[in-house]
């Protein structure tokens, strides 16, 4: 399946990656060729084969519900790229 | 001291040879004289090295010593270390000092070991080839102007060059058996679920499985046993005792069946690659294994099936670095769209975006069937396919990869880059485990025998293994790289 | 004029009352310090995993059998994803293809004292997300994570409503059930439950739905009925002047009571659900089920039919005190202090919910315990105090003036007169001191005579200062005046 350059920018703009023109037209060709490997997926007969999400048949296991993690705000915070009043600051949010 | 493997520095340091500061002195020397060339590092943590090394001699002094006490190792750069920088050979965590440990990197510490640093891997561990790092490549000790393998390339490449004897890896899609392939070292990928992931940073979460690098089956024996076992924090991984992997070693392989996959030895397989590899088998049939020929039908579907797998998953799991609350922000965001678009598109390599970009299109509305679902419809056949064959084998044989290590610089294709994992990344679809041999070499680069088994089957394969290295001493050979002043 | 019918679906966003989070150990409490409540798993640091925990999945499970819900054996978490910067991962983990919860139903209590099933698509566990505080922090928005990692059930109905009451009704029904339950404080204010509301209209008849605008986040009963009236009436006016409806999502203003579209500009969300790698399907055996079947609380409809069957209360009595949790748990200590479940119900509803009412407190805030009240009725009941001076008791507990009913009723001397021989020494003075009266009420004719007497009844309960037995007082009155 063949992409076109409105593909690649949809799933850049949902990604929120940016990306400029050129940029763009270079991954329209490398994406369009990884998807034509990937359509060899098609080649097989895959009707009543039940998805595997993964690889051992195992199921969750439940923890208990119990308070175990303490403040750490100030170490977890040292790796931030900007902080007030221990709140995270991202550019204004206008709802 | 550089050239003994784990095993061998274990019965050293027991014996009072020489001290773990000692040893940990002599390799952080040799770093610092020969990776500036090699760039296998991308943090060496010396001062904590010493203090950890003098910690594991006076636990020593104490009889307080375990099996792994004062031995050195080294960690690809995926696993967070508290305080120090885990970056994931990505700028987007060029910043990153990991406020946690991981772990496997908690029970290493335990267990009285000596981490030297974190080594350098393709960024975010996508890559076969460790060009894909933003530290730079990494070079290949037999040959430097090869590739080490990716991603674990880091590991494997210091390994080889006796800077550290052993390091943990991650293999995704191939990513620790193939760099020991290449770097004519034993890596183990285990059973997912049998090492805990958390702490790991996520490429693929479904596929992303951590094991040991190191000059001996043996070795990673030895290690696996200290990394293995169930984590409360990890749901993924599986409550099951850990046997001591290193007891049934050297146990007769008399009656082994090996089955070689038909499809292992087909199109594209170096036949001087194939040679050595149908040599290893030959050794093997001496030691009283019989042969047979099997066929994993579904072969040809496990790089597609494993291209939309993993970057949809990566996709996601890439999407909390956003530049909010740790990692690479961009200067001076303009709007909330601009903070995420440029620290994004700033703090992720070429590779990264686009697994990000075909993973988010695969995903997206109107494609999930074609692709995903149809992905994990695949990957059950082709878990199929290997629970069938070892209905009939004990293990399979085959070659790690189709080639020995290629240039640096050669593949700039990202499509032929990811056909060279064809023998690696069904294992993982299947969650099985594998590991790479050491078996001899094409124009004096390593080749790696692969072994495969069962899930769970991790003693078997170190068996299998560790037989052939008791039979075979490609696992002892050295590069010339680092020799002269050894 | 066409007649127009209006379709409502609810999406209830329920915050389950668990100590930690549901894949985290942080703590939910609320209130805490910024930040200090997110640990690094609720911030996605690098290479953080989820662990469910097992008291969300109970609490959704007994949830589900509280509406009598189907309860699938298997339950897969899948990701949502889009960028957001209180949503810490880049996506939220939730449940879309198989909820932890499947179809059920609702009882609501209509106007009239009827009821309705409201049937309940599915539940599903989810995370919250943190919140952005967008006081000014240097011209930037301030994100606090401690909210993030929350367990939120969210129960989605079927568009089963058909007014702005009967959405108000339902929400106020789940309200009653998940308090019941206890598994979640169902305090609006505080955001424990959050309402998405899907509203369409149609020609009435007509079988296809119309296009449904969606307004979020209507944190409170009223504004859910506001909201939905004034949506309502929107969409029909702007039919009827020729436009049609846009699938939307819009906001409620409270302020200005009207709703306003979202987000235009933005490009539509496409949020890439896949089952999420880091969690195994959730499996549940049916021991476990059946146990926490086994201890469900009697739940508010079970509750009002017990309140109509065993008690004799009226359909509406039973429920309005069924209702809500707390004001059945009040009302039925109130009930047993008394022994008389009818005078409970009118004191409950009456008195007392007139004052709460009048002062806008809470039942649970109420200055008149429930033990109180029933010692209160007790007295009533046994005709120790008459109604009037029970009311005198009331206002003083209410004021905090007395521990008990009793201790007031001593205190003031608001004992019943009953002995016929006090009363008839009462009457006595009254008619002695009223000789007009008397004999206005000798000279009438026998059927204005009713009215008159309510002269000297008074009189006498001045004189016993309100003790004195009315319905004695009226024959013994009678008696005397008549007989003369």
């Amino acid at each position: 399946m063949a992409l076109e350059p409105q593909d690649v920018r949809r799933a850049a703009f949902l990604a929120r990656l940016g990306l400029n023109d050129d940029e763009a037209a270079g991954y329209v060709d490398d994406l369009s060729r990884i998807l034509e490997m990937v359509d060899r997926l098609q080649s097989v007969d895959t009707t009543g084969v039940t998805p595997l999400a993964h690889p051992l048949d195992a199921t969750q296991r439940l923890r208990a519900d119990e308070v175990t993690e303490s403040d750490q705000r100030e170490r977890f915070q040292r790796c931030a790229p900007a902080v007030e009043n221990g709140l995270y600051l991202v550019p204004r949010v206008v709802e | 001291m550089h050239d003994k493997t784990l095993t061998e520095l274990a019965t050293a340091l027991a014996a009072g040879e020489f001290s773990s500061r000692e040893l940990t002195e002599t390799l952080l020397a040799r770093i610092e004289r020969l990776d500036g060339e090699l760039n296998s590092f991308i943090t060496v943590t010396g001062e904590r090295a010493i203090a950890a090394a003098d910690a594991a001699d006076a636990a020593r002094a104490r009889g307080e010593a375990g099996p792994l006490t004062g031995l050195p190792l080294a960690l690809k750069d995926i696993f967070c270390t508290r305080g120090v920088r885990t970056s994931c050979g990505s700028r987007m965590l060029d910043n990153f000092e990991a406020p946690y440990d991981a772990t496997v990197v908690e029970k290493l510490a335990a267990a009285g070991s000596v981490s030297l640093g974190k080594t350098n891997m393709d960024e975010f561990a996508m890559g076969s080839s460790n060009e894909n790092s933003y530290y730079g490549p990494v070079k290949n000790p037999w040959d430097l102007t090869a590739v080490p393998g990716g991603s674990s390339g880091g590991s494997a490449a210091a390994v080889a060059a006796g800077l550290v004897p052993a390091a943990l890896g991650t293999d995704t899609g191939g990513s620790i058996r193939q760099p020991a392939a290449f770097c004519g070292i034993t890596g183990l990928k285990p059973t997912y679920g049998r090492v805990s992931r958390y702490g790991m940073v996520a490429y693929a979460s479904s596929l992303d499985q951590g094991g040991p690098l190191a000059r001996s089956a043996a070795d990673c024996a030895l290690l696996l046993g200290a990394i293995a076992g169930h984590d409360l924090r990890d749901s993924t991984s599986v409550a099951r005792g850990v046997p001591d992997y290193t007891a049934e070693l050297g146990e007769s392989l008399s009656g082994l069946k090996i089955g070689l996959p038909r499809e292992y030895f087909g199109d594209g397989l170096d036949p001087a690659v194939e040679m050595a590899v149908r040599e290893a088998i030959r050794v093997y049939e001496s030691l009283g294994a019989t042969v047979r020929e099997v066929s994993l039908p579904h072969t040809s579907l496990a790089i597609p099936a494993y291209y939309v797998i993993a970057p949809a998953e990566a996709s996601s799991n890439l999407s909390r670095y956003d530049g909010v609350r740790f990692g690479h922000r961009c200067d001076n965001p303009r709007d909330l769209i601009d903070l995420y678009q440029r620290s994004r598109a700033e703090g992720f390599g070429d590779e990264v975006k686009r697994r990000i970009l075909i993973g988010t299109h695969t995903l997206s509305e109107g494609f999930f069937d074609a692709y995903y679902k149809k992905a994990q419809q695949v990957r059950r056949l082709i878990r199929q396919d290997f629970l069938d064959a070892f209905e009939d084998v004990d293990v399979l044989m085959g070659p790690a990869s189709p080639t020995p290590a290629f240039d640096l610089g050669a593949n700039k294709d990202p499509v032929s880059m990811y056909l060279q994992d064809i023998y690696t990344i069904a294992v993982n679809l299947a969650g099985i485990p594998g590991i790479s041999v050491p078996a001899g070499f094409v124009d004096q680069r390593p080749v790696g025998l692969q072994v495969l088994g069962p899930h769970f089957a991790e003693q078997r394969l170190l068996n299998v293994a560790h037989r052939f290295q008791q039979a075979t001493d490609w696992h002892r050979r050295q590069p010339a790289f680092g020799q002269e002043n050894a | 004029m066409m007649q127009w019918e209006t379709v409502i679906g609810l999406e209830v966003h329920v915050q389950l009352a668990t100590q930690s989070k549901i894949f985290s150990g942080a703590s939910t409490a609320f209130g805490a310090e910024p930040n200090t409540q997110a640990c690094a798993v609720d911030l996605g640091l690098p290479g953080v995993l989820p662990v469910l925990n097992e008291g969300a999945v109970a609490m959704a499970v007994r949830f589900g059998l509280g509406i009598n819900a189907e309860i699938p054996e298997t339950s897969v978490f899948d990701r949502k994803n889009y960028f957001y910067p209180d949503l810490p991962k880049g996506y939220q983990t939730s449940q879309m293809y198989q909820p932890i919860v499947g179809p059920g139903e609702v009882e609501i209590t209509l106007d009239d004292g009827g009821t309705k099933r409201i049937r309940v698509h599915h539940a599903h566990l989810e995370e919250d997300a943190g919140k952005s505080l967008h006081e000014d922090y240097q011209g930037m928005t301030g994100i606090d994570l401690n909210r993030a990692g929350t367990p939120l059930l969210e129960i989605v109905s079927e568009p089963d409503m058909r007014s702005a009451r009967e959405a108000a009704a339902y929400l106020k029904a789940i309200h009653a059930i998940v308090t019941y339950l206890g598994i979640s404080d169902g305090n609006m204010a505080e955001g424990s439950m959050r309402c998405d509301v899907n509203v369409s209209v149609r020609p009435r008849g007509q079988e296809t739905l119309g296009t449904r605008a969606e307004i979020k986040n209507v944190n409170s009963f009223r504004f859910v009925e506001k909201a939905i009236a004034f949506e309502i009436e929107r969409q029909i006016e702007l039919i009827e002047d020729g436009g049609t409806v846009v699938q939307e999502t819009r906001l409620y203003d409270p302020e200005a009571d009207e709703t306003r579209s979202m987000r235009t500009k933005e490009q539509a969300n496409d949020y890439r659900y896949f089952p999420c790698p880091d969690l195994l399907p959730v499996v549940l055996d049916q021991a476990y089920v059946d146990h926490l079947r086994a201890n469900l609380p009697e739940l508010p409809a079970e509750k009002r039919a017990r309140f109509q069957d065993e008690l004799g209360l009226s359909a509406y009595d039973a429920g309005v005190l069924a209702s809500s949790r707390a004001m059945a748990e009040y009302f039925e200590v109130v009930k047993d202090v008394s022994g008389d479940a009818k005078l409970a119900a009118n004191w409950v509803q009456g008195e007392l919910a007139g004052q709460l009412n009048k002062q806008g407190l809470d039942i649970a805030d109420s200055p008149v315990s429930a033990s109180q009240l029933g010692g209160l009725v007790a007295r009533v009941k046994d005709e120790t105090i008459n109604g009037k001076a029970a009311k005198q008791v009331f206002a003083a507990l209410w004021e905090g003036e007395g521990d008990s009913a009793d201790a007031i009723i001593d205190a003031r001397g608001l004992r019943q007169v009953t002995d016929s021989g006090a009363i008839e020494a009462m009457i006595d003075q009254v008619i002695s001191d009223s000789p007009v009266q008397v004999a206005q009420y000798r000279d009438a004719e026998p059927d204005k005579r009713g009215k008159m007497i309510g002269y000297f009844v008074g009189q006498v309960m001045k004189a016993s200062r309100g003790t004195a037995n009315p319905q004695q007082v009226n024959a013994l009155l009678k008696e005397k005046l008549d007989d003369a």
